[in-house]
């Protein structure tokens, strides 16, 4: 039946003109191909955001280089960072939502189509518009120029006297866009969530990828919204005389710092939980074992989305605030490690007593779960505020939180991708360049991330463009920027076998790894209309018990 | 064969990031062990702590890093043995594993462990926060303001009466008779930071805010640290020098700092240079007409090693350039290319070197 | 290679799940609160620090008829929505053609009182701390307002043709959990900003 499927789709769109292609793609409603618009238009953004970081490093790889000026480095840092978070993790992560969660709760498509390609369109202006800054940043009077405040646009180096042009207003409108974007699309998970699960499907029947991204979501409706506000506060001080940071007539440099800590620490969190999801989605898979303790991976999330909203200040700890402050912000910023640590165990549990198949998504996942255990060890460090004192500001915050989202939001991302291409696409990835791509990777991520430690302690601030010689940090910046290139081409790899497996790649079928969730039940690539029939369920893993029903889930939920 | 891949990838695994662990502790450990063992040029470790708040820093730490390396050791190598233990072999495919829900009690064992760990955390965090920032200040204390500038320091010794640019001089402190010196911090711009980590962790320097921090150093030297929070193109360049001194030492320097400029009367067509051009919007030298508040104070310029806030060292070529092509040494730093002829360049250049 | 596409088990009895428009529009609701919120929190702490200007107890007067004005349409517009579902079109148009007429009234009564503060007192927002939050917080409610009666225009246009029978009502009632959400905002922003804050 699903060759038929897509036998017929095959023969329609041989001989149709591109432009009608494209024009379809343009104006889709459908939740798969608006992810995968989503998760493409990440993937230009990874390597132009990677792009951006291996330039920083050839500058920083020796003491007083001269490969770019200042203006140019921290033009560079500014849009890596704003890139990356903005325009890389929000999407692709949004991406993978927007096709699973329909398929995995039995939907047809999500609540709201039209909604979910305006928010996509919204994101994708917003991407294009911090990119014109190159060309358009300084209006008429100069050649170009990007935004240079660092991505949290700190005030008042915003003000209208430190920054003058137009520099900072790319930052500021096309964040505030793609964030009513993100907006958006969390309003249409949820409703998709409530309203649309397939009969049987109870919320605590849900796959953990649609649980954490219910959480995300709910998240983002209250995490972004202030970063927003604080935008478009910026942009009353900029264009309207407004004086909201505005330290010449009383304002506060610090409440900016609040507002965007506000958004920034949920953000992280907002960024990381839908990689939990993969995490808790394909390790069961290929450890051949139910997830360990469904209700408390539930119940964990649900308490890390809660307390990380109390934590923000952690990244604060240096601006003079009460030791009471400090105290209250270091206490919360170690019991958000709790959950989270709950969740390492629970995947180690999963794991323990398993048949382990280390296919390329599962070396992913051990990768991350190696690495996000060092980098929220690391975190817990930076929680102690005095340790923070020293540390904060320094290249050890930037090896912390690098090591988080590459060491683990990438990698998970790599499993996911792994694991649904063949469900997006109807081929296989390739498994030798996937095996090269991961130990490629895990070898430049590894020389690069551990070593940024060390100029951390040994006393380098970050977003410098350049730095004293014989301070001990020579060898070691030497070290981080040729494990860039390791990364580089590891990359390479990666976007080599995306393109060579989509046209050549072996057909998939169905359900190639032999897994448990509504997906696989559809064809590979899922029509339209994702199942002839709406399904019923009756346990957690409804594949589960159609291919063991002498042993259904449900008898043991 | 292909069951077999699998087996030694999993084993792989494990190793590879093993042996890797052990290579960035080592190289962690060489670093620390080589910080420090340069006089000339000293590297700012945190874990080389001359005074009396980056010690009570390096004790904490300490504490938190053996805690997190332990955790760090049971759940990675419970993770390394199921990684290898659990691994499907050849022969596999047809059973699958017992399958496990979860279990409350060990739910609950790793939530209550967890929490412990982090009671005693947050106990040892929160008496090292109230020691340091609600240290009492003794009435021996030295009190200097601290004013951040893009992209320099500014500092007055308020009860000493004198104003200085970008090199610190503090008294050292001996422990019985404690002589800290307390700083407040001020902004006249955009956010910076204060930070020399052998003597504390960093302070911000916030316009409209007042923070203070304070140092007690143990031993006289040279510290060196720099701006820790961006502000701007030249962030980079706004470097630390913090000198500490003997008190006689300290003595002779605020004697020196208090006096105006020496008046040297073979340098007046320098001087007329300095006072005609617009030097003196920016810039101030005690006992002339020049009271510019917004560049540094250059009364006593030569007593310093370095200018441009550590950019470049006190030379003659290089205060010639500064004032010619500030762009060449600090690119977009706020001093502006004088426009000076050669002359008068040659002129303003030496009247500078006398403001000793 | 697995060909079974449809998963069947047994039936529930009953399987009903919320709207997805009320679930979509209280996320809305939620998302716009916390924008709210910052602005509140911005307002209150600069209550009292600027440094020149007209302070709020010198300019500020209280707009209670205005506020009667607002806080009365959310009645009409709930029982707008209840004489819909049962069907009955007049009224539902009638009230919802006040509904509007009050909101309007009370965009009129900000407008007035606007310009009263900027040419009699010279209050911009420019022109201290409270100018900015002031504007911003009271123009940032008076903007959701505006949005709020442009959609009900859109729904009164439709009524008037005819088009708006007990089968909107659903969405009609979605809309009508927006105007209370502005009117909530309202009195919090009242409270904030001509009670606390004076």
């Amino acid at each position: 039946m699903s060759s038929d499927a897509m036998a017929i789709q095959a023969a329609e769109s041989a001989g149709r003109p591109w432009v009608e292609t494209l024009h379809e793609w343009i104006t889709t409603v459908d939740h798969k191909r608006l992810g995968i618009l989503y998760i493409v238009f990440a993937l230009v953004f990874l390597v132009i955001g990677g792009v951006e970081a291996t330039l920083m490093r050839i500058q920083l790889m020796r003491p007083h280089n001269d490969f770019v000026s200042p203006q140019v480095f921290n033009r560079l840092f500014t849009m890596h960072g704003t890139t990356m978070i903005f325009f890389v993790a929000m999407p692709v992560l949004f991406g993978f939502a927007n096709y699973l969660v329909p398929l995995m709760i039995g939907a047809r498509d999500m609540a709201f189509p039209r909604l979910n390609a305006f928010s996509f369109w919204l994101t994708a202006f917003g991407g294009i518009l911090l990119y014109f800054s190159f060309v358009g940043g300084s209006g008429l009077y100069g050649a170009g120029n990007a935004p240079d405040v660092g991505w949290w646009a700190y005030a008042p180096l915003t003000a209208r006297a430190f920054s003058p042009g137009n520099s900072s207003d790319y930052w500021t409108i096309a964040v505030l866009v793609s964030g009513f974007g993100s907006i958006g699309t969390s309003i249409n998970i949820i409703a998709t969530i409530f309203s649309m699960r397939c009969p049987g499907m109870k919320l605590s029947r849900m796959p953990l990828l649609a649980w954490l991204n219910l959480v995300m979501s709910g998240m983002v409706l209250i995490a972004i919204t202030p970063l927003s506000a604080a935008q478009i506060m910026l942009l009353v001080d900029r264009y309207l005389g407004g004086h909201f940071f505005d330290t010449q007539a009383g304002g506060s440099a610090a409440i900016w710092m609040h507002f965007f800590w506000i958004f920034g620490h949920p953000e992280v969190y907002v960024l990381i939980i839908p990689c939990f999801a993969f995490m808790s989605e394909i390790i069961p898979v290929f450890s051949r074992k139910p997830i360990f303790g469904y209700p408390v991976m539930v119940g964990a999330t649900v308490c890390i989305g809660f307390v990380s909203m109390s934590v923000w200040a952690h990244h604060m700890f240096s601006i003079g605030m009460s030791s009471y402050s400090n105290a209250f912000f270091t206490l919360t910023s170690m019991v958000v490690g709790v959950p989270t640590g709950i969740k390492i165990f629970n995947w180690l549990g999963t794991m323990w007593g398993g048949k382990l198949i280390f296919k390329t998504p599962m070396l992913f996942c051990i990768g991350f779960l190696f690495q996000f255990l060092i980098a929220g060890l690391t975190g817990i460090m930076l929680a102690v505020s005095p340790f923070d004192w020293q540390l904060s500001g320094s290249y050890f915050v930037v090896a912390h939180f690098h090591y988080v989202i590459v060491g683990g939001i990438l990698f998970a991302l790599f499993a996911a991708f792994y694991y649904w291409f063949p469900k997006m696409t109807g081929r296989m990835l390739n498994e030798s360049l996937g095996k090269l791509h991961f130990w490629l990777f895990l070898i430049g991520f590894h020389m690069t991330f551990d070593v940024m430690h060390i100029p951390g302690i040994l006393g380098m601030p970050r977003r410098i463009y350049t730095y004293e010689p014989g301070r001990g940090w020579d060898t070691m910046n030497l070290i981080v920027t040729i494990g860039t290139f390791i990364q580089g081409i590891a990359i390479l790899v990666f976007v080599a076998n995306l393109i060579y497996s989509f046209f050549k790649g072996p057909k998939a079928g169905n359900d190639p790894w032999d897994a448990w969730t509504l997906e696989w039940s559809a064809s590979s690539p899922p029509p339209e209309y994702n199942f002839p029939a709406i399904p019923t369920v009756a346990s957690r893993r409804p594949l589960w018990d159609l291919k063991h029903p002498e042993d259904p889930d449900g008898r043991y939920e | 064969m292909a069951k077999k891949l699998a087996v030694e990838w999993g084993a792989c695994i494990g190793r590879v990031t093993g042996v890797l662990v052990i290579v960035a502790g080592i190289l962690l450990a060489a670093a620390l062990c080589t910080a420090g063992q340069q006089p000339a040029n000293p590297v700012p470790s945190i874990f080389e702590p001359h005074s009396t708040p980056a010690d009570s820093i390096l004790r904490l730490s300490n504490f938190v890093l053996t805690i997190t390396v332990l955790i760090f050791g049971v759940v990675a190598t419970l993770l390394s043995y199921a990684t290898v233990k659990f691994r499907s072999k050849a022969g596999d495919a047809q059973h699958e594993p017992a399958q496990v829900y979860g279990s409350t009690q060990i739910e609950l064992a790793w939530t209550v462990i967890p929490i412990l760990i982090v009671v005693v955390l947050f106990l040892a965090t929160a008496r090292v926060i109230h020691a340091i920032q609600d240290a009492p200040k003794p009435v021996a204390a030295v009190e200097v303001t601290a004013i951040g500038h893009q992209f320099w320091w500014e500092y007055r010794y308020p009860a000493l009466g004198i104003v200085t640019a970008n090199e610190l001089h503090i008294p050292v402190s001996d422990p019985n008779h404690p002589t800290p010196t307390f700083l407040k911090l001020l902004s006249a711009d955009t956010d910076h930071s204060f930070w020399v980590p052998q003597l504390a962790g960093k302070t911000d320097l916030i316009p409209n805010r007042i923070n203070e921090t304070w140092v007690d150093p143990h031993r006289t030297g040279l510290f060196l640290g720099q701006c820790a929070q961006y502000c701007g193109t030249q962030h980079a360049k706004m470097l630390l020098r913090v000198s500490v001194e003997t008190p006689e030492a300290f003595q002779v320097w605020v004697n020196a700092q208090k006096q105006p400029a020496i008046q040297d009367e073979k340098e007046a067509a320098g001087k007329r240079v300095f006072e005609t051009t617009a030097c003196v919007n920016c810039h101030a030298v005690g006992g002339t007409n020049a009271t510019g508040r917004f560049g540094p104070d250059l009364t006593h310029l030569m007593s310093r090693s370095t200018i441009a806030a550590g950019a470049a060292e006190n030379t003659k070529e290089n205060l010639r350039l500064w004032i010619q092509n500030p762009d060449a040494i600090k690119p977009g730093s706020l001093m502006p290319a004088m426009q000076l002829t050669d002359a008068d360049l040659d002129a303003l250049v030496r009247y500078l070197e006398t403001l000793k | 290679m697995s060909t079974i596409t449809t998963p069947i088990a047994q039936a529930p009895e009953a399987w009903s799940l919320p709207y997805r428009g009320k679930v979509a529009m209280a996320c809305l609701i939620i998302a716009e609160s916390a924008i709210f919120t910052i602005f509140v929190v911005a307002y209150l702490f600069y209550v009292g620090k600027s440094l020149t200007g007209p302070t709020p107890r010198e300019v500020l007067e209280t707009p209670i008829f205005y506020t009667i004005c607002l806080l009365s349409s959310s009645f009409t517009i709930h029982f707008a929505s209840r004489f819909l579902e049962r069907g009955n079109r007049a009224v539902f148009l009638g009230l919802w053609l006040l509904t509007i007429v009050l909101g309007g009234l009370f965009l009129f009564g900000t407008g007035q009182e606007w310009h009263r503060l900027i040419y009699e007192h010279g209050l911009t927002i420019s022109t201290n701390l409270f100018g900015t939050t002031y504007y911003s917080l009271v123009g940032l409610h008076a903007t959701h307002v505006t949005v709020g009666l442009l959609m009900l225009g859109i729904v009164l246009l439709f009524g008037l043709a005819g088009r708006v029978g007990p089968e909107q009502s659903a969405r009609v009632e979605v809309l009508s959990m927006y105007w209370h959400f502005v009117d909530a905002v309202w009195v919090v922003v009242f409270t904030v900003v001509y009670v606390v804050g004076r």
